[in-house]
């Protein structure tokens, strides 16, 4: 447990001092936060007191107002709900620049033969390196959604919009969707990582899980579904299975023989 | 201290390292010379536990290779042939990592010594990226050293630095050499190993030959005596040749050389019959060939 508490306070000593890091880690959850907050705060009158009458309002009705909520309510909830997905892109983008910058790092200053030349092994090793990008994804994203609550509290008056934005769906997105996500990113990251050489192309490559979540958010737009409860359930369902993949394979690829002879 | 059996390595269809056979004692400083890939640094790698050998076995500090890989690695320490530090962080902040993942009890005392050993002490606190590559080298010594490794790996310390910084480290590994470590160095550098090395096996992808710099020099060219001349005649070179223990007579100039095995006690019967024969000796000398000499013959003959 030591050695992996120094791997993690390693890598962010050496991340922590790359521009590029620090303004991911902290503009992505700033704007994410940000955006809902706004679009809540310009939609505050709309639909008081009468009948939306449009296909929002249908689908509103069908998957999301199923709490007592009036149509002003259940739009704002309906809108703010399409970026949930948005949201999710703090818990993968963070992990990725993190571990980018890293891994790609580390090997540009070859600097990873050392590190394996002393007692740790190669699961400590790992585990710090995952840690040190997946702990501040974590923390950006739980603090965010802290922030946006937070927000949302002052905004809006009504304590069932506020209750709407603690719900299952948004309790499993922000707390088991986010983390998956992060060990998915960071996984992923690691296995592009050992491919190239500049952590820019490492961050790009990497960034294409971006893909799916955005489909998701366009698709939810589009009304072809609705993140219900059932919808997010089945997304983490696929996301243990799928991180259970990466990391299987991530192991395999951080293999120390693998490092030394096949990474260039 | 470093026991090899048959150690062999492949990369595919390569065979990078073949059958290797060492027995490096405690305390010896062991010079591994030979060409580019010619299998030096998987050799190291080998013998710190980071990779696997494809046959054979070895022992390092009494833990087996590949069955006690923890062990092997916690009792070494391993100079890489590119330092590998962490230049955004500062000399103090590099050595405490590795401090911490080798468990040295006293890491600041150890930090002291080895960055006072070094001359690297004032510039503790100063990222590593504003070092010069000497200074990185040092580092990356204290580094290697900061757990008190019973075994060193260094792979070309001295490659890439100036005159001055490669005497300074030069004269550190000797004075190493005094604390009793076993030491395995890889080098390029002809008279740093000749300087060094208490033996010195030369490879190429499998081992030439293992032996002192002095025996290596005198079985591969016999010891060359010269006898420097007056004036020259072909009694005078009889008179050396008929010796059974002289191997080979060569005249250059007024000089005769000879090739013999024990000069030391052969050189007073030669004198005497140089004399005995009219000549006039100025100066008798032994040329000396360098271990460089050696190493290009054996390289060169195995191609």
């Amino acid at each position: 447990m030591e050695k992996i508490k120094v791997i993690v306070r390693k890598e962010w000593a050496e991340v922590f001092k790359n521009k590029m890091v620090i303004f991911t880690v902290a503009f992505l959850p700033l704007i994410m936060t940000a955006i809902p907050l706004i679009i809540l705060f310009s939609t505050r009158e709309i639909g008081m007191g009468g009948d939306l009458g449009t296909d929002v309002g249908q689908m509103v009705s069908s998957g999301l107002c199923l709490q007592d909520l009036n149509n002003s309510e259940c739009f704002q909830v309906y809108l703010v709900s399409q970026f949930m997905m948005l949201f999710m892109l703090i818990p993968l983008a963070i992990p990725i620049t993190i571990a980018a910058y890293s891994i790609v790092g580390e090997k540009n200053a070859r600097s990873l033969e050392p590190l394996l030349a002393t007692p740790i092994t190669t699961f400590e090793l790992l585990v710090g390196k995952s840690l040190a990008a997946v702990i501040p994804a974590i923390i950006a994203t739980y603090g965010s959604f802290i922030v946006f609550i937070s927000g949302v509290s002052l905004l809006i008056k009504s304590k069932a919009v506020l209750m709407a934005f603690m719900d299952f769906r948004w309790l499993v997105a922000i707390f088991i969707v986010g983390p998956l996500m992060a060990v998915l990113a960071v996984n992923l990251s690691l296995m592009v990582s050992s491919r190239v050489n500049d952590p820019r192309a490492a961050e790009q490559i990497s960034m294409i899980l971006i893909v799916p979540v955005l489909g998701l958010f366009f698709g939810q737009m589009a009304g072809l579904f609705i993140l219900n409860k059932q919808v997010i359930t089945i997304i983490a369902i696929i996301l243990v299975a799928i991180d259970i993949l990466v990391v299987y394979l991530a192991i395999r690829i951080f293999d120390r023989e693998a490092i030394l002879t096949r990474w260039r | 201290m470093i026991k090899t059996e048959k150690l062999e390595k492949k990369f595919g269809d390569t065979i990078a390292v073949q059958s290797l056979n060492l027995d490096i004692k405690e305390g010896e400083v062991f010079g591994f010379l030979g060409p580019n890939g010619a299998g030096k640094t998987t050799t190291v790698r080998m013998l710190s536990g980071l990779i696997a050998p494809t046959q054979g076995t070895a022992f390092v500090n009494g833990f087996e290779i590949g069955v006690d890989n923890q062990k092997i690695r916690s009792t070494v320490g391993v100079l890489t042939e590119t330092p590998g530090l962490y230049d955004n962080l500062s000399a103090d902040q590099n050595l405490v990592i590795f401090a911490k993942l080798y468990g040295v009890k006293d890491i600041s005392g150890q930090i002291e010594k080895y960055l006072k050993m070094l001359g690297l002490w004032e510039r503790r606190f100063d990222t590593v990226g504003t070092f010069s590559k000497g200074m990185k080298q040092k580092l990356a010594i204290a580094r290697a050293l900061i757990h008190e490794p019973r075994t060193l790996f260094f792979d070309e310390p001295t490659a890439g630095l100036d005159p001055e910084a490669a005497h300074m480290l030069r004269s550190f590994i000797a004075d190493l050499r005094k604390g009793g470590r076993t030491i395995f160095l890889c080098t390029h550098n002809l008279d740093e190993a000749d300087r060094l090395c208490d033996r010195i096996g030369v490879v190429k992808t499998h081992l030439l030959v293992v032996d002192t710099p002095a025996n290596l020099r005198s079985s591969h060219f016999g010891r060359k005596i010269v006898f420097h001349l007056q004036r020259i005649d072909e009694q005078m070179v009889a008179s050396v040749k008929k010796f059974d223990y002289v191997n080979d007579v060569k005249v250059v100039e007024n000089k005769i050389v000879a090739t013999l095995d024990d000069p030391e006690l052969r050189n007073p019967e030669l004198i005497k019959s140089l004399i005995d024969n009219g000549a006039n000796l100025t100066f008798v000398g032994e040329l000396r060939h360098s271990l460089e000499d050696v190493y290009l013959q054996l390289v060169q003959n195995t191609e």
